[in-house]
């Protein structure tokens, strides 16, 4: 059924948990989306609002103990990855889904020469010989652009820089042509200029191999130029979606307008305090079930948002919120967009993204 | 690059195994007593005598040269005690003893601690895990001078299975429990080394990455991890190597093995300055050669070392 209509991938209340000493953290609480073929989902929120937990558990790469995934499906062409024997998920891995981590500094085995690093994942996927493996991993290394490849490919991790290891783990990634790249967090480590170029690539290879794409990531600016929808995590849960320009422009949540406001305007807002959300993200192990998780650091909280937890609303066909008051702050951004981030241009590059400061 | 580091290295040692012998040299020679004060009171005329034979009616100072003179040439002369026989021909009677205990013994520790630890590693937590930890430190706890005996008790005067004491030469029963004695302390610290090593690495971003590829656990644990998980036993090796000289004075005495340790032990009860001097010399130079090769294997295991 997902091949008919185009679903690659697609998740149904997924919960995992994380017992602590301090009690059950609830990083993911039922989340829910769909990722069509050949598009890219960006994953936006705080530090700790769960969206690399949300990733990890669809390839089943959570730490157990003292991680769980309690409930759920994750329907992989219709069929439940959490529901298949390990040696399953495994064939999974890295050849139908691969991922790219933040820290490109340490996601590479600093013992291992990057050659090999690359060989081993086409020898095991797809049945490569040595020969077979070392010419496919300088032929990736010359596609994600790092110059002079073959002299380069025999290398430890440790004699790149920062944006050449981030590369190497693009090339690693899309060895085997994987239909779902999951980037977590994939330009964090890197400085802003190599960020651009980064996201350039991922961009530029997205459209040559039609690989369907999940960026997580905290920096909205990111997003922006990148992704065809956007859900925005808090504590766990999913907050809003919409398709990327329509957030953007008319968010249905405050604490997505609050995100959107926080982004620095360096053209409009010189010499003013940039707006911050206050507080801090909640404790997820120890929030009452019953209120809005947001309700402690909203400005539009009431009386209700603390004693019900909020319905996710849909406000059209491809834009949901949960919120109280979803259909009102939707409403009232109609028109008020420029108080949000109107300044980040949903198609251009993301030049000017918060996190370049 | 690493030539010159291990040439340099080299050359250290030398200095460095000489101030070594002046301070052993000067120990025994503050110490009170002397070789022959063990036999009955000497007459003055045969003790003027036997100090001529010696040396020992000359300027300390000329003594000392006579002694780096030796070292240096790599001759330390005969053994006071032993007098048939050069220091040499003893260090060479006694070394394969010594070297087949220890190598044996830090092998053994090699293979069942790293084994141990990483089992522990991988099922951190576990009912495995805490025996293998509890057990190990046991051995960490329990002084081989106690263990030794235990052994014995067991099983050679209960169980009658091994021998208490004696040496039927390499490779033979008589070793097992020399080597299980002197070999327990380091099968326990890289044990506690190996499993603390491997939860680091464990958890590091890499592995996350290796796993993410879609290899096995196996795959994961034999190609990832295990190299920089073990790379703390690595640099144990060379302090354990000089743990494990001290140790086989104490073993060889237990199990009496005509090894190194046991003619250490004479050789100091006997004032026996040559012999004494010699094996020093000899351990010592030792201790350095293999504290070089830990710092040289270090650079063929992590490519990140430059010397």
């Amino acid at each position: 059924m997902s091949s008919q209509n185009g679903t690659l991938l697609s998740i149904k209340d997924l919960r995992t948990y994380f017992e602590t000493e301090d009690g059950t953290v609830r990083a993911v609480d039922g989340i829910s989306f769909d990722l069509k073929r050949g598009e890219t989902l960006g994953i936006v929120g705080e530090s700790g609002s769960g969206k690399s937990v949300t990733n990890l558990s669809v390839i089943r790469l959570i730490p157990s103990p003292p991680g769980k995934i309690v409930s759920g499906e994750v329907l992989f062409h219709g069929q439940d990855i959490l529901s298949l024997p390990d040696d399953e998920v495994r064939k999974i891995r890295g050849k139908r889904i691969s991922m790219i981590f933040q820290d490109p500094m340490t996601s590479l085995n600093p013992f291992m020469r990057i050659s090999r690093q690359l060989m081993e994942i086409t020898q095991l996927h797809l049945g490569h010989t040595r020969e077979q493996a070392y010419e496919h991993a300088v032929k990736m290394l010359e596609t994600v652009g790092i110059p002079d490849a073959r002299s380069r490919v025999d290398a430890y991790p440790h004699e790149f820089s920062g944006g050449m290891r981030q590369r190497v783990m693009i090339a690693m990634a899309l060895s085997c042509e994987p239909e779902l790249l999951i980037a977590d967090e994939p330009t964090t480590a890197l400085d802003v200029t190599i960020q651009a170029q980064i996201l350039e690539l991922i961009k530029n290879l997205k459209r040559e191999t039609g690989t369907s794409v999940i960026l997580i990531t905290h920096d909205l600016g990111v997003v922006a130029g990148m992704t065809d929808d956007i859900i925005v995590m808090y504590a766990g849960k999913v907050f809003e979606q919409a398709p990327t320009r329509e957030l953007f422009e008319r968010p249905g949540n405050p604490y997505t307008k609050g995100l959107l406001k926080s982004v620095p305007d360096p053209a409009h807002e010189e010499g003013t305090e940039l707006y911050q959300i206050p507080g801090l993200p909640p404790d997820v192990a120890h929030l009452p079930p019953e209120q809005c998780p947001f309700a402690e650091r909203c400005y539009r909280a009431e009386e209700i948002c603390k004693k019900e937890f909020p319905p996710f609303v849909q406000l059209n066909e491809e834009h949901f919120s949960l919120c109280h008051f979803a259909e009102e702050v939707y409403d009232e951004s109609r028109g008020g967009a420029q108080t949000a981030g109107s300044h980040i241009d949903p198609n251009g590059l993301p030049l000017q993204g918060g996190g370049g400061r | 690059m690493k030539f010159r580091f291990i040439l340099r290295r080299l050359l250290v040692t030398v200095p460095m195994v000489l101030v070594v012998i002046t301070l052993t040299w000067a120990l025994i020679r503050l110490a009170p007593g002397n070789f022959y004060a063990s036999e009955r009171k000497l007459p003055p005329a045969i003790e003027k005598n036997i100090r001529a034979k010696y040396g020992l009616d000359r300027p300390w100072y000329v003594q000392y040269g006579h002694v780096m003179r030796n070292i240096l040439s790599l001759d330390f002369g005969n053994s006071l005690k032993y007098e048939n026989e050069t220091v040499n021909d003893i260090l060479r009677r006694t070394l394969p003893v010594s070297a087949a205990v220890g190598t044996c013994a830090y092998l053994l520790a090699l293979l069942v601690g790293t084994v141990l630890g990483t089992v522990a590693a991988l099922k951190q937590n576990s009912k495995l895990d805490y025996g293998a930890m509890g057990v190990s430190m046991l051995g960490i706890s329990v002084p081989n001078f106690v263990l030794g005996p235990i052994l014995v008790l067991v099983f050679s005067l209960s169980l009658y299975w091994l021998p208490p004491a004696r040496w039927d030469g390499f490779p033979s029963w008589s070793m097992v429990l020399p080597v299980l004695t002197l070999s327990a302390i380091y099968m326990a610290y890289i044990a506690r080394l190996t499993r603390a090593g491997m939860l680091e690495v464990l958890r590091s971003d890499y592995i996350r990455t290796a796993r993410a590829k879609g290899l096995t656990e196996r795959q994961v644990v034999l190609r990832h991890a295990l190299r920089g998980g073990l790379l703390p036993v690595v640099s144990f090796t060379g302090p354990a190597l000089a743990l494990l000289i001290t140790g086989t004075v104490v073993v060889e005495r237990i199990y009496a093995l005509p090894g190194l340790g046991t003619y250490f032990i004479n050789a100091n009860l006997n004032r026996d300055e040559p012999l004494i001097l010699g094996i020093v010399a000899f351990t010592s130079v030792l201790v350095l050669v293999f504290n070089l090769l830990v710092d040289i294997a270090y650079g063929f295991i992590d490519p990140r070392i430059r010397y």
